[in-house]
């Protein structure tokens, strides 16, 4: 009956207040989280954010100290690994050495009384899927990392698990080869249907590849949304600057003005709107994304929000970019990157500037947040 | 630096100065084979087919190959039951060092380091003592005994030493060490997200056992026999000290014609006769289990 689980149990993660603690650490405190079925949901955070263990609690490979885990109707929170509708694909993948490829991709097949001719006819399958049948005789280190990889998620897909774990999949890749994988991950995954739970610490992996990301942050989940939601909305000064950059600039809300608030920053009045505000008390950390600012030398026209008074105290040219640091009347500086798309000259170091941009680009956080969490 | 590259160079002829670095390094080894190995060997082949001259302790070279023959016929059982023991002794050696192996190296954790340093305490002591100690242990007033008669295992009159029980069990004590750190060493290096790995496609505990951990444990278990049975095989002491004379080994007719009896063709022919007889048996053996095929 138990052993049914693996093939019966279908629907959604669901994680019911989770808690792992070594003595008086919590490495996930008290998480809650439901992932839809067939998902590509990340799992995002920087080391040591509870992130791994909670996978692990999902794989069975780790005790939860209290709360459950439910797939779909069925509760798996104390069922051994080796019971679950759950396979991994492990950091640094985890082939069996002495096994060829073949038996590596068979190996949970066999477990379960499938014929000879399923087992081959479901491995076969598998290795076409992944564009490797040629390398079904050899063994895991005559192999190369990124067609480890594959032979990994093979190995675990093949099962046609109810929940795929991707432990830092990626991790030991080259940068190259960790974009084309990133794509090809996506693409079996829309291709066989199964839900993904992907770990990582990589921002941009979880971005490109997650239908949800989950940011984490000391064992809990900071916040949960699509890339697109994270990244424009963050509500905490971590989601702001652990996915891409944010400048976060203090200011005092002094009014409303139909859909927006407004902010006064250092005697500057900025819009920002309601809905992208998360500012609790009159204080607030408005945020802007450094590719969202308009830079230009003083005089020029500008719209929208502006910030005058300027001085380029940095200027770095990255090719599709130019990133300028920007000292600020108010003595901190701020970070723009502007795209190398028009005749505009290069501004030189020392210049006064002007920063302008477009008040829907604009969000606000809390003013009790700390403006440099989860900064890189 | 430059000029004792050249000098190597010249010396076996090679044109490349870096490759001859590694041949160099191989001199000092292959000096020491030579002198200790591969002379006494050929001196110790010359004279199994010697046979006695006018005084004692004087051979004459004949090329008496029969000399095999009658000093294997002359010792069949010693033969036998050397292979025997040396089998019964890594079989118990195994058994014992297997799972102690696998409990320093994956359940241990902090007390890695002192049960390693226990499994080679013994080293300390030589070998004749242990064995001497060993005697004590199983003798009249030892606990094993003691324990055995209280539980009426064995009768008041009957003892355990001048036995066979006492020689292969003298003979897997003496050589646990030998079975136990290769074993160690081959488990200690699996990884062991492959054990995790296992639990997560479906195998449980056993499975994983016998899938994954036993097979990668191989080169050990492979290494362990070796060192345990070539040298329990050959060996006198045990069956010297913990065996009665209808215990003797192979080592026990050598070291008699050797020292006693003063036969050096027949104890050479003998020393032969085992020694060819344990390299046919291994070669069978790695051949069997395949470990050219591990990684």
């Amino acid at each position: 009956m138990a052993v049914d689980a693996s093939t019966s149990a279908r629907g959604d993660l669901i994680l019911k207040n989770l808690t792992k603690s070594y003595g008086d650490f919590s490495a996930v405190d008290d998480l809650s989280l439901v992932v839809p079925k067939g998902s590509f949901f990340a799992l995002l955070g920087p080391s040591g954010c509870g992130k791994t263990t909670t996978l692990r609690m999902v794989a069975g490979l780790e005790e939860p100290t209290s709360g459950s885990i439910f797939v779909g109707e069925t509760d798996i929170t104390d069922m051994k690994p080796y019971r679950r509708p759950v396979n991994t694909v492990f950091q640094n993948y985890a082939l069996f050495p002495h096994l060829t490829i073949f038996e590596n991709i068979a190996f949970g097949l066999r477990r379960r009384g499938i014929t000879e001719a399923e087992v081959k006819t479901a491995v076969d399958k598998v290795l076409n899927l992944i564009e490797l049948p040629q390398l079904a005789t050899r063994k895991p280190n005559q192999l190369s990392g990124g067609q480890q990889q594959r032979i990994a998620v093979a190995r675990a897909i093949v099962n046609r698990p109810a929940l795929l774990l991707l432990d830092e999949p990626l991790g030991a890749l080259d940068l190259k080869l960790r974009r084309q994988m990133q794509i090809e991950l996506k693409w079996i995954q829309t291709e066989i249907g199964i839900t993904f739970v992907h770990v990582t610490h990589d921002q941009e992996e979880a971005m490109t590849m997650a239908d949800t990301i989950a940011v984490m942050n000391k064992g809990k989940i900071e916040q949960m949304g699509t890339p697109e939601e994270l990244y424009d909305s963050p509500k905490t000064a971590f989601v702001a600057n652990f996915l891409g950059q944010s400048n976060l600039i203090p200011g005092e809300v002094s009014g409303s003005d139909g859909d927006n608030l407004i902010v006064d920053l250092f005697g500057t009045k900025v819009a920002v709107p309601k809905a992208r505000s998360s500012a609790r008390g009159n204080s607030a950390l408005v945020g802007v994304r450094p590719e969202k600012f308009r830079i230009a030398a003083e005089g020029k026209s500008t719209h929208g929000n502006v910030l005058t008074g300027g001085v380029v105290s940095d200027v770095s040219y990255i090719g599709v970019s130019t990133q300028y640091q920007v000292e600020m009347p108010w003595g901190k500086e701020v970070m723009v990157f502007e795209q190398n798309d028009d005749e505009e000259e290069m501004l030189r170091k020392g210049a006064k500037v002007v920063l302008s941009w477009e008040p829907i680009f604009t969000f606000a956080l809390d003013g009790s947040e700390n403006v440099s969490a989860g900064s890189h | 630096m430059a000029a004792f590259r050249g000098a190597s160079a010249k010396v076996f002829g090679l044109k490349d100065n870096k490759s001859a670095l590694p041949y160099l390094l191989l001199i000092p080894g292959l000096l020491w084979l030579a002198i200790f190995f591969i002379v006494p060997i050929f001196s110790l082949g010359q004279m199994s087919t010697k046979v006695p001259g006018a005084d004692i302790g004087e051979f004459v070279q004949e090329y008496r190959f029969s000399n095999y023959i009658d000093a294997f016929n002359s010792s069949k059982e010693q033969f036998l039951r050397s292979f025997l023991y040396g089998l019964l002794a890594t079989i118990i050696a195994l058994a014992i060092a297997y799972p102690l192996a696998y409990a320093i190296a994956f359940k241990s954790g902090k007390w890695k380091n002192i049960l390693l340093v226990l499994v080679v305490a013994p080293f300390f002591v030589s070998f004749l003592l242990r064995t001497i100690a060993w005697k004590q242990i199983l003798g009249e007033e030892g606990p094993v005994v003691s324990v055995l008669r209280t539980l009426n295992i064995i009768s008041v009159n009957t003892s355990i030493t001048s036995s066979a029980f006492a020689v292969v069990t003298g003979l897997a004590y003496n050589f646990l060490p030998f079975m136990t750190l290769p074993l160690y060493a081959s488990l200690e290096r699996i990884d062991p997200r492959t054990l995790e790995a296992a639990g997560d496609l479906y195998a449980n505990g056993f499975t994983t056992f016998r899938k994954v951990t036993l097979p990668l444990s191989m080169p050990g278990v492979v290494a362990g026999t070796l060192l345990t049975f070539i040298p329990a095989a050959g060996d006198y002491i045990n069956a010297t000290i913990l065996g009665s004379p209808s215990n003797k080994m192979l080592g026990n007719v050598i070291e008699a014609r050797f020292f006693k009896i003063v036969d050096y063709p027949a104890a050479a022919a003998l020393s032969f006769t085992l020694m060819a007889a344990i390299l046919i048996l291994i070669t069978i053996y790695t051949k069997r289990t395949g470990t050219e095929e591990l990684v």
